[in-house]
């Protein structure tokens, strides 16, 4: 095959004619995020994660072959924006709790989350009802996670060259199904390799899923995550002799975003030299006396008091900080979002077990809050100016991101100290 | 069986069991020695095909806006009143009710299909009267309604191309004196441009296939005339459906094609034996066949197939997908058809109006053509007007009329909210009704929605959307979830908490979706309504809290509660 040269972002890159766009610019050291494309499988076009330009048109990645003198554009602003907003459809649309997730720190799709530096969505989570399959013999199909890449379809046969995946339905109720028969056939070989290219945990081996440990895992950099340094902050007392305020609360959470605050042991000694807590839960104090400059807010909104909390906090605080996924987009509360609030309480107060007919009530009086109807994330009830993703995030991480937002300090967040999980 | 035979195979499935039972699944997946899944993948596709038994009646209810502002809940309400079902679900043996989008009536709506046949104008009553008959056992042919438009306008008599006088075989005399490049120059100079809506050359499209090398060749009649409020295509079938196969054998002609494909919809089923008829006319009298018109080797056959109610089919690489019996998800954009289409083979893919032009140009000749319309755009063209206008209905119009004299010739009252080219095309307000219909200006794929002053905008753009997630392949994700999340949105502004900041998100995610969608569909969803917030920007500011940047976000407590209280009351 001949060689030609072409060009990304300005720069000259040499490739095979015909080679597929994606390969060829990795071979350049230019890395374009893809969730469909998979290596000798036909182009699929289904992600279109890997969006780039050509003359000026947006065009996917993975279905350009590269040819003499064209030129692509792959890392403008808006370009990254574009695939940013692209994988955070696939976060809003399926139901992706990664601190539930088998697959968490395999998964390529959380894994570009990192790289793209998702802290939040732009869009509103849609909390699809969605199944899980595990009537199949070996996998279980986990229909929450699946972005309908299609590369199980397109790669997954039988030996006898049947397909084991195919969609099923139309539109936003298209779904990966399962042939039963078929997957029957499969050794324990393909079916883990069936759970190898999936980008997500939407396929997974039954008995196979935790044969990695978290922390080892491909996308975990785990080294590097215990070693999040607490940035110096010992520089900062000569020079602020007024303490800085900071609030915290846990709203539909479960205080463990509060026990990480607590988890940077003898930071801590450094850290009340410059700052003093008013309204928390760690210091008890239930009501604000003085303005704060920072408010750390745990947990999504559940309930009536959660949105009340809130909205103190947004009048009291300078600054709000979501702090964890619960309070970011909702979290492992949200599991309820995909079930109506009848059900729910049904379930829990009326229908369980323990309940006997006519006996029990879903508790409600003037003095108790009122369950909302789903669980919001926080920055659908007030403005929130900073997200800390993480279950929890990391306590040095915490406060490091407090204290430059406290002291206005330009701080980037390198890829080892994101964590969804 | 070949897999192209597949979507006919499972069409009679469903017409005699009223389903497609598990065993015909297996029968047909072994047949093709596939999986299952595959078969089921297929069939989940399209809307008409049913995985579960179904009633004796099977009733397809309009939903298009135009039905919904002529009285569509009411008429869904009779339906499950009088029938004592519920839409979308199987459970009755006597009837089955289903939505479907528009099926080409959008002149007499609300309509129905009912066994495919049509009933038009439906009221409350009208309904109990159709239900009580069919539950006497009247035969259905003979109380359905007449799906005919009406056309309501043409041209003086020598600028009417579509509607003049049409006599069988006009224009294939030509083909005996005429070599296939002349007449290919013929189309080339009187510039005709694909009529679906895209209008790319038509004779750059069939140069292509002329020169490919393939062996064999296609031409593929698009009569999946999807777009809501569009029923042009159904007209010229209904009325001209000579002039159509005429336009498909001179392009099999001038290509070298040697088969022709009619893909109809199965919302117009009721054209096929009319169609058929006139197919056999034409082997009758040696227009199509072998040896046509005695030209040696000039080989050329006609069959139909029909969708099985899909929208993204009227897309043509998904069509042809479809007409491979697959799921009709449109292709990566890499191949023209002419290249690599049907069974990989070079294929033209027309619109009806297009062949029917072709006919008439051949016909009529070049200069005929060339002196009607404007400087870009020639000759006349076929719309469908429906909306808040007296008279409804077909419209042969030269290019460059403007949509006043549209308004005027319609009798439109108080119009307002102006939809050109269906649901993907465009909007216009009235200050635009000086805009022409021409390339130059507004260009129009044959489709126009009027609505007046009293119409909801947010419904219609709400309807519009929701029609887009429906009928979205679900293959890609900017189409698939964008137009969910567009959605949410509308609802949100609908219980009145937006502020100008959901507009602007509403504007920037709609631009991600037409970026990076993979076909025409996604790219286009959200085209009206970021045009609409514009057009129509003291409406949607009325709906909306202005405010900046940094505003407070409104949050809809009181809706928040609603199911707590409403469930508290209601186990107390």
């Amino acid at each position: 095959m001949k060689n030609i040269s072409f060009k990304i972002d300005g720069r000259n890159c040499t490739a095979e004619k015909g080679q597929n766009l994606i390969e060829a610019a990795k071979q350049n050291g230019i890395f374009i995020p893809t969730l469909c494309h998979f290596k000798h499988l036909n182009p699929l076009g289904s992600c279109r994660v890997c969006t780039v330009k050509q003359n000026g048109k947006t065009l996917a990645g993975c279905t350009i072959n590269v040819d003499e003198g064209i030129d692509i554009e792959v890392n403008t602003p808006e370009l990254l924006d574009t695939r940013k907003a692209i994988l955070e459809m696939m976060f809003v649309e399926g139901n992706h709790f990664c601190p539930s997730c088998e697959k968490s720190g395999d998964c390529e799709m959380q894994n570009l989350g990192y790289e793209t530096g998702i802290r939040y969505t732009r869009f509103p989570h849609l909390f699809v009802d969605r199944i899980v399959d595990a009537r199949p013999e070996r996998i279980v199909v986990n229909q929450n996670r699946c972005i309908k890449c299609k590369r199980c379809i397109e790669e997954i046969f039988t030996n006898d060259g049947y397909r084991v995946f195919n969609f099923t339905n139309r539109g936003n109720k298209t779904v990966v199904s399962v042939d039963y028969e078929q997957e029957a056939k499969l050794s324990e070989k393909q079916a883990e390799h069936a759970m190898h290219i999936c980008p997500t945990g939407s396929i997974l081996v039954k008995g196979k899923t935790f044969s990695k440990p978290f922390g080892d895992r491909q996308f975990d950099n785990s080294n590097s995550d215990k070693n999040i340094s607490l940035h110096d902050i010992k520089k900062h007392k000569s020079t602020n002799k007024k303490k800085k305020r900071i609030a915290t609360t846990s709203l539909a959470g479960c205080f463990g975003c509060h026990m990480s605050l607590l988890d940077i042991d003898l930071g801590i000694l450094d850290i009340i030299e410059l700052v003093e807590f008013n309204k928390s839960p760690l210091t008890d104090i239930k009501k604000f006396t003085k303005r704060c400059d920072i408010g750390l807010i745990e947990g999504g909104c559940c309930n009536t008091d959660n949105i009340e909390v809130l909205r103190e906090f947004r009048k009291n605080c300078d600054i709000l900080v979501s702090v964890g996924e619960c309070a970011i987009w909702g979290g492992l509360p949200a599991l309820r979002n995909t079930i109506s609030l009848e059900d729910c309480l049904k379930e829990a107060y009326l229908n369980s077990i323990t309940s006997e007919e006519g006996e029990t009530v879903i508790p409600h009086h003037e003095d108790i809050p009122k369950i909302l109807n789903k669980v919001y994330s926080n920055h659908e009830v007030v403005k929130i100016d900073y997200h800390i993703p993480g279950c929890p995030p990391n306590a040095n991480h915490i406060w490091n991101v407090v204290k430059n937002i406290l002291f206005d300090e330009e701080y980037s967040i390198s890829y080892p100290d994101f964590k969804y999980d | 069986m070949e897999r192209k035979r597949l979507l006919t195979r499972l069409w009679q499935f469903q017409n005699d069991f009223g389903y497609i039972p598990q065993v015909a699944i297996k029968e047909l997946a072994e047949e093709l020695r596939v999986s299952k899944i595959e078969i089921e993948g297929v069939i989940s596709f399209y809307h008409f095909f049913h995985l579960k038994p179904t009633g004796k009646y099977i009733v397809y209810l309009n939903n298009s806006i135009i039905s919904e502002f002529k009285g569509y809940s009411e008429v869904k309400a009779s339906f499950e009143k009088e029938t004592n079902c519920t839409f979308g679900e199987y459970q009755k043996p006597l009837f089955s009710l289903f939505e479907t989008s528009c099926i080409g009536l959008s002149d007499q709506e609300p309509a129905a299909l009912i066994n495919f046949y049509p009933f038009t104008n439906l009221t409350p009553l009208k309904v109990k009267k159709i239900i009580e008959q069919l539950k006497n056992g009247e035969n259905i042919v003979k109380i359905a309604d007449n799906p005919s438009s009406k056309i309501q306008f043409k041209p003086e008599e020598d600028k009417t191309i579509f509607f003049r006088n049409y006599k069988l075989g006009e224009s294939l005399k030509s083909l005996k004196n005429n070599t296939p490049d002349q007449l290919l120059k013929i189309i080339s100079k009187s510039k005709l441009e694909g009529r679906g809506g895209a209008f790319f050359p038509t004779s750059t499209k069939w140069k292509y296939c002329k020169e490919s090398s393939s062996l064999k060749k296609y031409i593929i009649c698009n009569a999946d005339e999807g777009e809501p409020g569009t029923f042009k295509d159904k007209a010229l079938l209904n009325n001209l459906p000579g002039l159509v196969i005429e336009g498909m054998i001179i392009a099999g002609y001038i290509t070298g094609a040697t088969e022709g494909i009619i893909y109809i919809r199965a919302e117009y089923m009721y054209l096929i034996n009319m169609i058929e008829n006139t197919i056999s006319k034409f082997y009758e009298k040696g227009l199509l066949g072998n040896d046509i018109y005695g030209i040696q080797d000039f080989n050329f056959s006609i069959e139909i197939q029909i969708g099985a109610g899909a929208y993204v089919c009227g897309a043509e690489t998904a069509l042809i997908e479809s007409l491979e019996g697959k799921r009709g998800e449109p292709r990566i954009r890499k191949h023209f058809p002419t290249e690599y289409g049907y069974l990989g083979f070079s294929t033209v893919v027309n619109n009806v109006e297009t062949f029917a032009l072709a006919a008439r140009i051949i016909e009529l000749g070049p200069e005929f053509i060339l002196n009607i319309g404007t400087k870009e755009s020639k000759g006349t063209k076929l719309l469908s007007i429906s909306g808040d206008v007296a008279k409804p209905g077909i419209y042969e119009i030269e290019w460059g009329i403007t949509i006043k004299k549209i308004i005027e010739l319609s009798q439109a009252t108080s119009p307002n909210y102006i939809q050109i080219s269906g649901p993907s095309g465009e909007c216009i307000n009235n200050t635009e009704f000086n805009r022409k219909i021409c390339k130059e200006d507004l260009s129009c794929g044959g489709s126009i929605m009027i609505f007046n002053r009293y119409r909801s905008i947010v419904q219609i753009l709400e309807n519009f959307i929701t029609f887009f997630m429906v009928e979205s392949c679900g293959i890609c994700t900017p189409c698939r979830a964008g137009n969910q999340i567009i959605l949410d949105k509308i609802k949100k502004l609908k219980r009145g908490i937006c502020t100008t900041k959901d507009l602007t998100d509403i504007k920037n995610w709609g631009k991600i979706m037409q970026q990076t969608s993979r076909c025409g569909l996604g790219t286009f969803s959200t085209n009206s309504f970021r045009m609409a917030l514009d057009k129509f920007e003291s409406y949607f500011n009325l709906k909306i809290s202005k405010c900046d940047a940094d505003c407070e976000i409104e949050f809809d407590m009181e809706s928040a509660v609603f199911d707590y209280d409403q469930l508290i009351k209601t186990t107390q």
